[in-house]
């Protein structure tokens, strides 16, 4: 077991190495002259070359990276040249919309398809099955930011049951913020439900099919004692790995998601700091983003450890 | 009979039939504004109605599903192009360093959802249609790679490969000759899957303002649009988002249908 | 009254019929061996007195156990019987349990969902039970996993859990056919014991002739879903009426003749080879291990002869073979085909490579499903510097195929158009269509029936006859190679513990674990023996 986790923890530190050294790559080689390229073509030569002292580009590319990974490290992200702010508080706030707006979706989306899923596999071929694969066809092919714009018209708009927009902030109350998240997270969770409860449907019929799952209707367990025991567990080791995959799907998701609630979040951070050439702020938002699907992966490979005793015993 | 591969198959024919039309023929000019006739509702000459600028909706959804198909097909072929290549080398040279080394490849792209590859790309060299199909396109090389690689991990483990090398054929050979041939369903079947959600990746780009720009119409850029209007002119946001759902549907219902169909698995159990 | 008596069931499953009229009876302490070929419908008989047949069957007639007709009881009623009243054991055990389980909980949970006992007391049974199926719990924890258990282990928790409630029924199907013979005798002593002790009725299903004959009370004997004969086990034997049942008795013990082979010369070598594949790392910074699959072995194979190579699974056969086709390298050691030799790095020797050809044992996975026989069979001209063109390659695939036992037709149609025993075939024209000096056989009779498979060494010996075949016979089927080949190596952990004429190997087996193995192989009683005792 310490076996496996200090490989995969090896594994997870190599791929944020590699992913670092990608993101500074494009942003801080590819434009050429960072400094030149932020402040446009018409900057006058003396402001480019302070702008080039801040930015310690005059240092060679290999230190400027290591200094750059070493501060972020340490939590220095830098200062925005727009804001001229420290990068690392501007993050820090808008983490605060996008990271809990991300998680209350993935709870939403796992909510909704395990049951689904599973009622759908113990019914197989009859009406209830029948019911949960069509709606989740159709969920699949909706984009959520269309999705999201109708729960606007419909729950906003018409109904006024939720705000059209903005955040209310985590000061007001949990209940408060989690209120103004409720309406994007519901639109980023749906179609990404969909998907997981078919996956959730089909791992399941698989392993209904398994040897042992007979064995477990030999000794007396009726079929859905036999699906409760012996099959959800197995189902999972799939359904975790698309769990996974879904956690990136709803970051990428919420930065589209923000766009339609004007929410403070980084999805509205880094599209202000791309119009204004903020390279700075880009490459740490993109890095941040980066860093949580690599972490939620290297939880996700836990967890089957935990499902799973074969992964335990072996590399 | 199959009811899934007839649905799909008519919805998808109906999407590129609109699209390829729309090089020859569309009621309006895309791009012809009418300000007098603006933010109509569908009529009989306006099917669709019209937009802000008084543009014709039927007209720029025809040419919104070129863009849309366009940038698709593309991903999809960058991904089949690269990613089928990298997942057949894996699988031959199994638990070599190249196959760890295109895995652990594989496992760093999945790091980078398609939004944040196109936030890059476009934070360097601007916005444009080419960011989402290389956007879309990367994202997609490791979905093929580790689909061929595990199919062709399965295959190699059959005693007719055995046999082949046996009749003395290299790995590749026998790669291009009785792998390849044996994952085509499969990767028909994906294919299919990653077009839809290349057309819905898409969307979202334009949308965003990380995708095709005006005067390039794309379905994401007309739901843009239509944001700030959605509580008086709802049907500037129904029609591009009912037009995004059923070319998705469809094409999904295709790839359903298409692996019912190809599977001989399921095809004896039917019979 | 009989434990079990079921009364002209009939069988359906969409709409096509499985089962006819079949009846027969099982009384407590006693054991009735089911057996037949692929598609008699013995295994669907044991899943209907379990009353688990897939969707859309349909019975008729009753299956009575101790005056209850199971047809007729419900499901809810059924599952209270299940694993209560009657256990059932299955063909694959490496499957048959729960992966994600530890085996302990696995055998408790009969107890616990018939709510025999409290929680405790049913822990306290299933160590009980564990013990007496042979896995004490000193040695196997009630806490392992069955990953960390053999094939024979598994087997074992599948009987305790179908035991733990001392059912009056057990069911068996097919319970040995995974396993290896040494572990096959100890699982089938189990069972015998098991009835005895408990007082248990005993029905098994299993197509292997020696074991029925061996374990069985009373046989039933079905073909394509009906009894064709039934009756006490020496009766059966001495007095055999149908003659699909002393078909298969015959097809089981089917003896063939070789010719004699020619005066030794040389053919194929092997000298101190060793195979040595690299285990995963135990730690991050320590070497990784290896394990050594191929240990010192050194054979010489003749032109003409006729080799077989026996031994369990694990053994190292399989690594032994794959190093003879050239197709992985050894650590040490040579192996030669007429003086070259077999492994050339990764490009391979054609000069070497066309004097080999091999069949295997699946023919469902021999053979790509896209391509036709033609193209199948001709795949080895790849070896030719000028493979034959045009009517010389129809000649030759008319030539081959002829040879098998086909019809030159056959090489147009694709390979799910033929039976199991026609697709050995086919892999056997595939070998022979370049003439190689030698071919492998890799358990080339293992997957098929009796009745196809004596036709299959028939095969064989015209063949050696015809196209004066040297081959290297590779199976754990001893009675197969002790009529196969001239000589024998029999292989343990990776070395030759043993090799000999066969005949002299097999009569007077000198090395002890040769002598286990063949103390273990149920062995088909002399029928000729058994009539003339019962005459008497």
């Amino acid at each position: 077991m310490l076996r496996y986790f200090i490989k995969r923890l090896m594994s997870l530190i190599l791929s944020l190495a590699v992913a670092s050294l990608v993101i500074f790559l494009v942003i801080e080689v590819a434009p050429g002259d960072p400094a030149s390229f932020m402040l446009g073509i018409n900057a006058q030569p003396d402001t480019v070359a302070a702008l080039r002292t801040e930015l310690g580009l005059d240092v060679p590319k290999t230190q400027r990276y290591l200094t750059w990974v070493s501060n972020m490290l340490s939590g220095d992200f830098g200062t925005s040249y727009t804001y001229r702010t420290s990068v690392a508080t501007m993050i820090a706030d808008r983490m605060w919309v996008s990271l809990p707006l991300a998680i209350y979706a993935l709870a939403l989306s796992t909510l909704i398809a395990f049951p689904a899923g599973i009622y759908a596999a113990a019914r197989r071929g009859k009406a209830g099955d029948m019911a949960v694969m069509g709606v989740t066809q159709l969920g699949i092919a909706v984009p959520n930011f269309w999705f999201a714009m109708m729960m606007v018209l419909v729950f906003s708009i018409n109904l006024r049951w939720f705000s059209a927009g903005g955040f209310a902030g985590w000061d007001k109350g949990l209940l408060v913020g989690l209120h103004s998240l409720t309406l994007p997270a519901i639109s980023l969770a749906l179609p990404q439900a969909a998907i997981l409860a078919r996956v959730m449907r089909s791992s399941l019929l698989d392993i209904l099919g398994e040897d042992f799952m007979r064995t477990a209707r030999a000794k007396g367990l009726s079929r859905r004692q036999a699906l409760w025991r012996h099959g959800v567990r197995n189902a999972m080791i799939p359904v975790l790995t698309i769990i996974g995959l879904q956690f990136s799907f709803l970051l990428a998701g919420s930065i589209i998601i923000e766009q339609v609630f004007y929410l403070p979040g980084l999805g509205r951070l880094v599209f202000q700091a791309i119009s204004s050439r903020d390279l700075i702020v880009v490459e740490s938002v993109v890095m941040l983003l980066v860093f949580a699907v690599i972490v939620v992966n290297f939880i996700v490979d836990l967890t089957y450890a935990a499902v799973d005793p074969r992964l335990r015993s072996r590399t | 009979m199959n009811r899934n591969l007839i649905i799909g198959t008519v919805l998808s024919l109906l999407v590129i039939f609109a699209a390829l039309l729309s090089f020859i023929w569309t009621p309006y000019a895309h791009t012809e504004m009418d300000i007098p006739n603006k933010l109509q509702s569908p009529n009989w000459q306006h099917w669709f109605g019209t937009d802000h600028f008084g543009r014709d909706i039927f007209s720029m959804i025809m040419v919104g599903a070129r863009t849309s198909i366009a940038v698709a097909l593309v991903a999809v072929s960058i991904g089949i192009g690269l990613g089928v290549p990298l997942g057949l080398t894996a699988a031959a040279r199994k638990g070599s360093w190249l196959d760890e080394f295109i895995m652990r490849g594989n496992d760093l792209v999945f790091a980078f959802p398609a939004i944040v590859i196109a936030i890059l790309i476009t934070a360097v060299f601007g916005a444009g249609a080419i960011n989402a199909i290389v956007a879309i396109g990367i994202f997609n090389i490791p979905v093929f790679a580790r689909v061929t690689r595990g199919a062709a991990l399965s295959l190699w483990e059959r005693d007719f490969i055995l046999s082949a090398r046996v009749a003395g054929k290299s790995s590749a050979r026998i790669s291009f000759e009785h792998i390849l041939p044996n994952v085509m369903n499969l990767l028909i079947v994906q294919g299919t899957i990653q077009f839809s959600l290349g057309i819905l990746a898409e969307a979202g780009l334009s949308y965003v303002g990380l995708g095709a720009q005006p005067p390039t119409p794309s379905w994401g850029r007309m739901l843009a649009d239509a944001q700030t209007m959605v509580s008086f002119a709802p049907h500037l946001a129904l029609i591009p988002g009912v037009a995004i759902i059923l070319t998705v549907l469809g094409l999904n219902l295709l790839g359903d249908g298409l692996r019912d169909y190809l599977d001989p698995r399921l095809r004896i159990a039917r019979s | 009254m009989s434990l079990l008596t079921i009364t002209d069931l009939n069988l359906s499953i969409h709409k096509s019929d499985i089962l006819r009229d079949v009846s027969l009876t099982v009384d407590q302490g006693e054991i009735v061996a089911v057996t037949g070929e692929s598609g008699s419908g013995k295994s669907m008989t044991a899943l209907a007195v379990m009353q688990l047949l897939p969707d859309l069957s349909v019975t008729s007639g009753s299956i009575k156990l101790d005056g209850t007709d199971l047809l007729t009881t419900s499901e809810t009623d059924m599952c209270a019987l299940r694993g209560s009243a009657i256990g059932m054991v299955f063909q694959e055990p490496m499957t048959a349990l729960n992966p994600v389980k530890t085996i302990g909980d696995q055998v408790a949970e009969t107890i616990l969902i018939h709510k025999a006992m409290p929680p405790v007391r049913a822990k306290e049974r299933a160590r009980e039970i564990l013990t007496r199926v042979g896995l004490p719990e000193d040695k196997f924890p009630l806490t392992r996993f069955p990953h960390e258990l053999s094939g024979g282990q598994r087997q074992r928790v599948v009987i305790a859990m179908a035991i733990a409630l001392r059912p009056k029924l057990l069911i068996a199907d097919e319970p040995t056919t995974a396993l290896d013979v040494t572990t096959q005798a100890q699982i089938l002593d189990l069972l015998k014991g098991l009835v005895k002790e408990e007082n248990m009725g005993l029905l098994m299903i299993t197509h292997d002739l020696a074991v029925v004959s061996d374990m069985a009370d009373r046989i039933v004997v079905m073909r394509q879903g009906e009894i064709v004969e039934t009756g006490a086990t020496k009766h059966l034997l001495a007095h055999m009426q149908h003659p699909y049942t002393k078909m298969l008795f015959a097809a089981s013990g089917h003896l063939v003749d070789l010719p004699t082979p020619p005066p030794p010369s040389p053919l194929l070598t092997v000298q101190n080879a060793i195979r040595d594949y690299q285990l995963p790392r135990t730690s991050l910074f320590a070497k990784p291990g290896h394990y050594r699959a191929v240990n010192d072995v050194s054979f010489t194979l003749h032109r003409g002869e006729r080799l077989g190579l026996v031994g369990e699974s694990g053994c190292g056969k399989s690594t032994l073979t794959r190093a003879i086709l050239g197709l992985e390298p050894l650590q040490d050691g040579q192996i030669h085909l007429d003086g070259a030799p077999v492994f050339s790095g990764h490009s391979p020797n054609l000069e070497v490579r066309r004097k080999m050809q091999v069949v295997f044992q699946d023919p469902f996975g021999s053979f790509n499903p896209r391509h036709r026989v033609d193209r199948l069979i001709t795949e080895p001209f790849f070896l030719l510097e000028t493979p034959p063109k045009g009517t010389a390659r129809k000649d030759a695939i008319a030539k081959a195929l002829t040879a098998v036992g086909l019809h030159p037709d056959d090489a147009l149609k694709y390979i799910h158009e033929f039976s199991g025993g026609q697709r050995q075939r086919i892999a056997i024209a595939r070998a022979l269509i370049i003439r190689p000096e030698l071919i492998l056989f890799d358990e080339a009779v293992s997957a098929l029936d009796v009745s196809v498979r004596a036709q299959i060494l028939d095969l064989l010996a015209e063949l050696c006859t015809a196209y004066d075949l040297t081959y290297l016979f590779i199976s754990h089927d001893l009675s197969v190679v002790r009529t196969v080949t001239d000589r024998v190596l029999v292989m343990q952990a990776g070395k030759i513990v043993e090799q000999g004429v066969t005949e002299d190997v097999f009569s007077n087996p000198q090395h002890p674990y040769t002598k286990s193995l063949i103390a273990a192989a149920p062995r088909l009683p002399d029928l000729t023996q058994i009539s003339k005792e019962s005459v008497l």
